[in-house]
């Protein structure tokens, strides 16, 4: 910790800062208003997958940069996972070193691009901003900042390829190619190991290419990235699920010397009331990945999706938020979030709340479904919903909700999805019988250095936190990374 | 890799491909089944791994045309490649030695039974078999099936070949002479709920293997679930097989309706651009 506090003195003093900050008077800096993010209007939106956010252009991003004061204290970095190095990322772009600015990010934060667009900043790096702590005003647009210098390098054509040690042909497995995966291979190779990343599906970036859909998060952006780590030397093999196609021992056999699981929290959960099964319910993940994996929407493609004039979407968290924002660019007539709780306990991001306001989606709060019925083909047409009321706090410190007998009442629907959580993937714990997990099913790990209770098998992301973000995942790899580094270097001598 | 090795018609509607696929030629047990996708824009869709060569790396799979996927898949020839193949997956068969087994198939649900009647007869079991179709030509691997059953009945719905009548009437027969340890079915669903019936009105302990509709094949999405005994389950990682005595078919009927004018209109137009 000494050592980051100093380092990050250092810097601050370099001459190029000090001048930056002589420039525009402290004063002048927090009377600046907060850059707004352009957007694709609302009506236009919602008749295509186009980004909702269009990003900052050069003049914005200048101006929001010129608004942080570049603390002597930087706050702001104790809320990001990552503990990307804020304050000098933002004075670059202030500067007009746009290119640079991405380099400050890259140094800890391997998918800035996507970590810009989903982060819950208003929740890590903004929250904490002086502007937020102490000058009660709204925080510098962090996320905002780094989207615009990961999306200018990448717009530049002069992206950097990371510099990789010779490699020392360790071979090592990398179990998902999630946020959690992706973090870690980069990592790997940079220190010169041999990397091959083993992902079950037919398309390499877990979520962020089946769940979070293209009005959100763009599926070149994720290319890229993968792009990148292809000319690092990173492996990829698709189609391949480990403990299924191959057995961990028959990657040990053909060389694989330790593995890092980053298998994601991707079972959707159910909720076990009467009439769930019934044709037009699905989960978000079958939803969403029909829609977003199997491109279900556009008309070439084999993959059938159901969603009608009335959807449904139970729950309040990011992947509800990203369902019932794809059923009304489905076409639906009503397209509505039932959740338990209110309005302001709502999982999901701010920002996909508000657009999703925006975009017509209605909200059903302090209401819980509690039987489907179906006409005589058996899809479900009418949903019967009970209405709650908050209580005390329960463990998580948030008002438990509690049913209100007889306040039962029936709402039409076309479809249902039921978005009200994950598990945690059970195909490597099963096949790893020695394998330490948690009674939630999670692999249990040191949680400094991510290692298992096999000693050559690390974890990171949902696998290991249930299901948590993307940022978290990325911060899981890197440890991981450094950490089974160490370990195989002690090992060695 | 995936590179067609070998194709032969069964009949118009059937084909049986060999395919590279060394890994999971290698991994596979009876039961085990594959997600194959056809083209970048294909769809995911499961078929039974019938068979494989460890020495030539190679798998074998039985499919029927019946819609635009398997129109698709039938359509490749030798020397082609399927874009996505993945497995083995689902959980694998258990066979031991019970003695008597009497083994069901219902139209291309012959093709995966047609593994297990050979893992079945391996574990030394006495196999009798019973396959049913429509007719004659519906009738699949009768070849196969029969180099690995002691005894083998056929039935066909208009008495074109075999016996006449439903493959229920073949099981009675077989019942009323032999004395069964355990049953295993796989048909189309209708089937399996009749087939299932009949052994539980003789207390034959019976396995029924699932076919509902499935997108990822490793327990992400959910489309495969069904209600076994109450509870909900995975057919993709929790089978395909079930205790068919606990399983509620008459909900799978309705769930692999779920698509059905959906795929129809699809299939027409597929055939249109065909011609
Ligand atoms: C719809 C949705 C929206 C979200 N929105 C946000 C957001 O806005 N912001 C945010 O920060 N977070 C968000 N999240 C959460 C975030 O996406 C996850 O926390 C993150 O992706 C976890 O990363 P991971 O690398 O651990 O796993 P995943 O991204 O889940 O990747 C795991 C991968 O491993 C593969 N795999 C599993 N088992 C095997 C095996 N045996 N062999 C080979 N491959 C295997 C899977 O197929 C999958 O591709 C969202 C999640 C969803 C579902
Ligand atoms: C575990 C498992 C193993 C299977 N093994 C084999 C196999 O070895 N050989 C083989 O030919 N098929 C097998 N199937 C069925 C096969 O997956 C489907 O026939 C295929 O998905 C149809 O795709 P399609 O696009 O051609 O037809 P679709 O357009 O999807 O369907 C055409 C018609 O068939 C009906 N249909 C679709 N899927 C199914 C299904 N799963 N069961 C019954 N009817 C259905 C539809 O309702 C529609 O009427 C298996 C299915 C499962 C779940
Ligand atoms: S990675 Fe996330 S938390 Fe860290 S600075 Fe960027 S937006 Fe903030
Ligand atoms: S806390 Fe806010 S103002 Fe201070 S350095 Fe960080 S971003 Fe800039
Ligand atoms: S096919 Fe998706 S969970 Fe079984």
């Amino acid at each position: 910790m000494e050592n980051r506090s100093e380092s990050l003195k250092t810097e601050r003093n370099e001459a190029w800062r000090s001048d930056l900050r002589k420039n525009i008077k402290a004063k002048d800096r927090t009377s600046l208003i907060r850059a707004k993010m352009n957007e694709v209007d609302a009506n236009v939106r919602i008749k295509s997958y186009v980004e909702v956010n269009s990003g900052l252009t050069v003049e914005q991003a200048q101006q929001e940069a010129a608004r942080c004061i570049d603390c002597a204290n930087p706050t702001c970095i104790n809320g990001c996972p990552v503990e990307i190095n804020i304050p000098k990322f933002v004075k670059r772009i202030e500067q007009g070193e746009f290119l640079e600015a991405a380099r400050v990010l890259k140094e800890t934060s391997t998918l800035p691009a996507v970590c810009g667009r989903v982060c819950p900043q208003e929740k890590q790096c903004e929250a904490n901003c002086f502007y937020t702590q102490k000058l009660k005003k709204e925080p510098v647009a962090i996320g905002y900042l780094e989207r615009f210098a990961a999306d200018y390098e990448r717009e530049s054509g002069q992206m950097s390829v990371p510099e990789t040690a010779t490699s020392n042909n360790i071979k090592i497995g990398v179990i998902g190619s999630g946020p959690a995966g992706l973090t870690f291979a980069g990592e790997m190779a940079k220190k010169g190991y041999s990397i091959t990343v083993f992902e079950a599906l037919h398309e390499i970036g877990g979520v962020l290419k089946y769940g979070i859909p293209e009005f959100r998060l763009p599926n070149d952006i994720v290319d890229v990235e993968i792009d990148n780590l292809r000319k690092m030397g990173v492996q990829f093999e698709t189609n391949f699920v480990v403990g299924k196609t191959v057995s961990f021992d028959d990657l040990k056999e053909e060389g694989y010397k330790a593995f890092f699981a980053g298998s994601g929290a991707g079972l959707p959960r159910f909720m076990g009331i009467p009439g769930e099964n019934y044709i037009g319910i699905q989960s978000s993940n079958e939803y969403l990945t029909r829609i977003n994996l199997m491109h279900a929407a556009e008309q070439d493609t084999d993959t059938p999706v159901v969603s009608g004039k009335n959807v449904m979407v139970i729950g309040g968290g990011n992947t509800a938020m990203d369902s019932v924002r794809t059923a009304k660019r489905l076409g639906a007539d009503r397209a509505m979030i039932v959740y338990r709780r209110g309005m302001d306990e709502m999982p999901a991001r701010k920002e996909e709340i508000h657009h999703a306001i925006e975009e017509g989606v209605e909200f059903i709060t302090l209401a819980n479904p509690i039987e489907y019925f179906a006409d005589e083909k058996g899809r479900v047409n009418k949903v019967k919903i009970q209405k709650m009321e908050l209580g005390e706090p329960d463990a998580s410190g948030r008002r438990r909700p509690v049913a209100i007998e007889g306040s039962e009442y029936l709402i039409e629907v076309s479809t249902v999805v039921v978005s009200v959580g994950v598990s945690p993937n059970p195909l490597i714990p099963d096949s790893l019988p020695e394998l330490t997990t948690t009674k939630w099913g999670t692999i249990e790990v040191n949680e400094d250095t991510l290692q298992s209770s096999i000693n050559t098998v690390f974890a990171g992301g949902d696998i290991v936190r249930g299901g948590a973000t993307v940022i978290l995942a990325m911060g899981d790899g890197r440890r991981a990374a450094q950490s089974m580094d160490n370990f195989l270097k002690k090992n060695e001598q | 890799m995936y590179k067609i090795i070998e194709k032969t018609f069964f009949s118009e509607n059937v084909v049986k491909f060999e395919i590279e696929a060394p890994r999971i030629a290698k991994a596979r047990r009876a039961g085990h089944f594959v997600i194959v996708k056809i083209g970048k824009k294909g769809e995911r869709f499961p078929l039974t791994i019938a068979g494989a060569d460890r020495v030539k790396g190679t798998i074998t799979l039985v499919v029927q045309k019946v819609g635009v996927s398997s129109r698709k898949l039938t359509a490749l020839n030798v020397g082609d490649h399927i874009t996505d193949l993945v497995g083995p997956l689902g959980q694998a068969t258990h066979i031991d030695n019970k003695g008597t087994v009497l083994a069901c198939g219902g139209g291309v649900g012959v093709a995966p039974l047609l593994p297990i009647v050979e893992a079945y007869k391996k574990a030394g079991n006495r196999v009798v078999t019973v396959i049913a179709a429509r007719n004659k030509d519906l009738i699949i691997l009768e070849d196969q099936i029969r180099e690995y059953s002691d005894k083998l009945v056929i039935m066909t719905d208009d008495g074109s070949y075999g016996q006449k009548g439903l493959i229920t009437d073949g099981m009675e027969q077989i019942i009323k002479d032999e004395d069964i340890a355990e049953a295993m079915i796989i048909g189309p669903a209708v089937m399996m709920k009749f087939a299932s019936l009949t052994t539980k009105k003789h207390n034959i302990p019976t396995l029924a293997s699932l076919n509902t509709i499935m997108v990822d094949g490793t327990g992400m999405c959910g489309a495969c679930r069904i209600t076994v005994a109450g509870k909900t389950k995975f057919v993709c990682v929790d089978g395909p097989e079930f205790n068919a005595h606990d399983v509620d078919f008459d909900e799978m009927l309705l769930r692999l309706g779920g698509y059905k004018e959906i795929e129809k209109e699809a299939e027409t137009d597929y055939l249109k651009q065909c011609e």
